[in-house]
């Protein structure tokens, strides 16, 4: 069956694709996941400070030249005890002062949000993301303009999520019947890597999200661009696959803003091909990707909610022509 | 305390000792034959049965961890599927947690209690009957709908709405939370026949001050389980209602809240930490005292912490939601307070470093094990201080960091420990010593696997990586860590499979251990080993915390219970003055039978809640069986 190897063709070519930057905490690069990362190295020194000492004394003590020992039974108590009383009251500072350190860091953390307000929704296992003031919809990858603060507005369709972009900031759950919100400001130009922190069943493992921070000018380019409906396909095949996207299941789940589909079961592809992958970062965004995307999600994502639509050849080529033509 | 006498009675006193033994043994020797060994309500056979279990338990979860550990190897593991892989994770961690860790300690308390205590069983042991039959029930629910892929696949903490009626299908989270129902069920039982031992049955002279260390922790233990469990049968019972019968206790859509089940979940879920390691302190404290050869320092700092931790322990448990968007000060409290129990926690680790320091150590397979939970244990600690703090748990929450960090906790705290309380008490449970040799492999290489598999898994999390993964993509970095990881479980899967092969080694061709020893100063050791159906010849009677070591040769006893019925002493609570003879309830088939009526009516209402109904029909006539008065002479004392 020819979309079978196509499948497996387009998952060897993933593998390579590198549609995925690293998602690191230890790889800051914004001004809150720099000061987590500033307060995890201090308690890992502490903490490691502790750990030899304890070590050290756990040794001596095993080791001890034990011809002294007879006489430290009743006078050589107090030693121990003293040693004891001292180690609590160490414990005791050590733990005060890694508390108000996490306090501070909290503190400085808290920022209000200024200007852009992104909606992220999570679903099984997919992002939504609205920009209200822009008029944007998209999903699985969002773009920020560089050192501008971004409010990020959480919730959630269905079960719990968890965003988390390491490199950014510490995660935040996206909780059904709650709203929660965290601020972000990227310092740095580049493409973020985030995923799907909280366990949200079958897919958990496959739902990616790319963060794409750039100069306010591209930024404004492309929200500009994103909220535009999408353009008439020129190309025949593609306009076959327009008019197959319509008559086949395609538009009772996903819309593409300026067509009659609207349906809001799944992202929103008005633009899926300007975007640097698809089904939440497991495929690149190309023209083969699409393909075995539609003829075979249950292969490539079992369990997700994207059924396998039943094409014929030249239908599947002319569908994937179109997903490639909405830029 | 007045002297060796205790409470007098005539039968018994007169008669010569091996006329007394045969007394004894008629009326306290538990009964023969299948249904004999059904109606057994003997502490120590079902504590032995219980510890088996729970180590049955273990081997299981240890192959569902193997399976877990092949599939991470590479990017992309294709040995599992995601539905799969799902429940594997799910049933490892609900085993662990729910029918190994806990039970194995409360199984530990049922047969070492009494004897620590020097009473001739334990309190309720009808109870204590019915509770293993409950666990086991609850352990083949489990395993049963497992192996029949309807295992549930929704995270040992079963988080709504992902476990609720719209997105959990069919059966399987029921199963999750109907076993909950079943192993709370029997660690309730326990708990309480823990407390009521304690309190009312020590031996005379056994003063609040001269309780063994391991029976505090199991005291206080239990006091945990009685306070913590009602929130997770709650939970657990109204997530089945949510399911069943249609409620909204967790649906936001009418009023109910998703996170109302995270704070009854936790609130049990963290004092559960402590069920599993306090009772691994007092083994700890025990062993050190032995091995160290002299009275563990500060015994007094060691009960408060212990007691310390109890209380705390119900005050942390929002840092398991830290990354819900709680209030500002509600994070500031719990990151307080879960910081706070580093200090008891540190009292206890430089009490033990103390009592070695003072002590001539002993390098026997226990001690080992001791030092190997000193050293591993202190690593989980110190990243529990880590991940304690709200913004550092925003990275590495729900991460392989923490998976780290519990394992740490659980594995170097807990299993640790226990390793060596087995290697310790093996001989008084079996009469057959296990072997110094393999003991020392076992902890090598269990010590090593260990710290090898898990550290690793630190780096892991903060680079990036989400617990309960099925798959990972070939781009990112994790797949080096990830083969270093699996590569090296398998040096932890062999130390866990040669101390399988220890044991069962030993209780075949074992070195007949004597009744004590490793010379250990705690009252379990003044009996035979295995110890006779009612424990004490005579019931000891104590004048200080170390009794055999300070009265070696004439640990004196009290006489005057008789020999022809199952009879205890009863003492006062704080200064264990006798206050009375109690019978103590015999063999019967009743427990056996109310478990059974009773697991038929919790399974019958994952499907129907009628089975509530009907269900509670034979329930009541077992219950009606086990309480049938059996006029004189058990009743009249």
């Amino acid at each position: 069956m020819s979309a079978r190897r196509l499948v497996s063709l387009v998952l060897a070519a993933a593998s390579c694709a590198a549609c995925s930057p690293i998602q690191s905490a230890l790889d800051p690069q914004s001004p809150q996941a720099e000061s987590l990362h500033e307060l995890f190295w201090l308690f890992v020194v502490v903490c490691s400070v502790v750990w030899l000492a304890v070590m050290a004394s756990l040794t001596l003590a095993l080791l001890r030249n034990r011809s002294t020992a007879s006489e430290a039974t009743a006078a050589g108590s107090r030693t121990p005890a003293l040693a004891v009383g001292a180690a609590v009251v160490a414990t005791v500072l050590i733990v005060a002062g890694l508390t108000i350190a996490s306090f501070l860091a909290t503190r400085s953390l808290a920022t209000d949000g200024g200007g852009l307000v992104i909606k992220l929704r999570g679903y099984q296992w997919w992002w939504e993301a609205t920009y209200p003031a822009e008029g944007v919809v998209t999903a699985n990858e969002i773009h920020l303009p560089v050192g501008r603060p971004v409010r990020m507005e959480l919730s959630a369709a269905d079960v719990i999520h968890s965003f988390w972009v390491p490199q950014l900031q510490g995660k935040l759950d996206l909780i059904p019947g709650r709203d929660n919100a965290v601020t972000i400001t990227v310092t740095k130009e580049g493409v973020y890597r985030g995923q799907c922190a909280e366990f949200c069943g079958l897919q958990h493992a496959h739902m990616g999200l790319i963060v794409v921070a750039e100069p306010p000018a591209a930024f404004d380019a492309w929200a500009r661009a994103q909220a535009a409906v999408a353009a008439a396909p020129t190309e025949p095949e593609a306009q076959a696959g327009a008019a197959l996207f319509q008559a086949k299941a395609c538009s009772s789940c996903h819309a593409i803003r300026g067509t009659a589909a609207s349906a809001k079961v799944g992202p929103d592809l008005t633009h899926v091909a300007s975007r640097r992958s698809i089904a939440a970062d497991v495929l690149p965004a190309t023209r083969g990707a699409f393909a075995a995307w539609i003829v075979d999600p249950q292969t490539i994502k079992p369990g997700a909610n994207m059924p396998a639509i039943a094409l014929e050849p030249a239908e599947l080529r002319a569908l994937s022509a179109y997903m490639t033509a909405l830029k | 305390m007045n002297g060796t006498e205790g409470v007098r009675h005539p039968r018994g006193r007169d008669l010569p000792p091996e006329e007394r033994e045969r007394r004894l043994r008629r009326i306290w020797d538990p009964p023969r034959g299948i249904l004999g060994a059904l109606s057994v309500v003997d502490h120590k056979i079902i504590g032995r049965r219980y510890i088996a279990t729970a180590f049955v338990f273990l081997a299981l979860g240890g192959v569902l961890a193997a399976l877990i550990r092949i599939q991470l190897a590479t990017p992309e593991g294709r040995l599992l599927g995601p539905d799969v892989y799902n429940q594997v994770f799910t049933v490892h961690g609900a085993n662990m947690m729910f029918l190994f860790a806990v039970p194995v300690m409360e199984a530990m308390g049922v047969y070492l209690v009494p004897l620590m205590i020097g009473t001739r069983n334990i309190a309720f042991p009808r109870l204590n009957a019915f509770s293993y039959w409950i666990y086991v029930a609850g352990g083949a629910l489990l395993w049963i709908a497992f192996l029949l892929d309807f295992g549930p696949d929704v995270g040992w903490f079963g988080y709504v709405p992902l476990s609720g009626p719209q997105y959990g299908y069919g059966k399987r989270a029921d199963i999750w939370a109907q076993m909950i129902t079943f192993t709370e069920l029997a660690a309730l039982a326990v708990a309480v026949e823990i407390v009521v031992t304690v309190f009312k049955q020590r031996a005379p002279g056994m003063t609040l001050d001269r309780i063994p260390l391991f029976v505090w922790a199991m005291l206080v233990t239990s006091f945990l389980v009685i306070v913590a469990m009602p929130a997770i049968m709650i939970a657990s019972s109204a997530l089945i209602l949510d399911r069943l019968v249609g409620t909204h206790f967790f649906n936001p859509a009418e009023g109910g809240d998703v996170l109302l089940f995270q704070h009854l979940f936790w609130f049990f879920g963290h004092p559960e930490v402590y069920i599993i390691f306090l009772p691994a302190v007092g083994m700890v404290s025990t062993m050190l005292s032995t091995f160290a050869r002299r009275p563990v320092f500060g015994y007094l700092p060691l009960v408060m912490s212990l007691i310390t931790i109890g209380v705390l322990s119900f005050g942390l448990w929002a840092h398991h939601m830290f990354t819900t968007g709680l209030p500002r000060v509600g994070e500031s409290f719990f990151t307080a307070s879960s910081m706070a129990i580093a200090v008891p926690a540190g009292v206890q680790i430089f009490c033990f470093i103390a009592t070695l320091w003072l002590g001539r150590p002993v390098w026997r397979p226990p001690l080992l094990f001791v030092a190997a939970f000193v050293v591993t244990f202190t690593i989980g600690g110190l990243t529990g201080v880590m991940v304690a703090s709200v913004p550092l748990d925003s990275q590495v929450h729900d991460t392989y960091f923490v998976v780290a960090h519990f394992h740490y906790v659980l594995v170097g705290g807990a299993v640790f420990p226990l390793m060596g309380a087995i290697y310790y008490w093996f001989p008084k449970m079996t009469g057959r010593m296990m072997s110094d040799r393999l003991g020392a492999w076992v902890a090598a290489l269990v010590f090593v696997g260990f710290n090898l598999t898990f550290f690793p898994m630190h780096v892991l999390g903060l680079q990036g990586m989400p617990r309960r993964i099925y798959a990972y993509q070939p781009e990112l970095p994790w797949g080096g860590l990830n083969l270093f990881v699996s590569l090296a479980s398998i040096i932890l899967f062999a130390g866990f499979l040669l101390f399988f092969v220890d044991v069962v080694r030993s209780a075949v061709r074992g070195a007949p251990a004597g009744d004590n020893p490793w010379n250990a100063p705690t009252l379990e050791w003044a009996t035979t080993s295995p110890p006779p159906s009612y424990n004490f010849d005579g019931i000891p009677v104590v004048t200080s915390a170390n009794p055999l070591w300070d009265d070696p040769e004439t640990l004196p006893v009290a006489t005057g219970l008789r020999v022809d019925r199952r009879e205890l002493l009863v003492t006062s609570v704080q200064r264990a003055e006798p206050e009375a003879r109690e019978s103590s309830a015999g063999a019967s088939i009743w427990p056996f039978l109310a478990a059974v009526a009773t697991t038929v009516m919790l399974i019958g209402s994952i499907f129907s809640p009628w089975a509530v109904v009907w269900g509670s029909l034979p329930i009541a006539v077992a219950l009606v069986g086990w309480f049938w008065p059996k006029g004189a002479p058990e009743d009249e004392a």
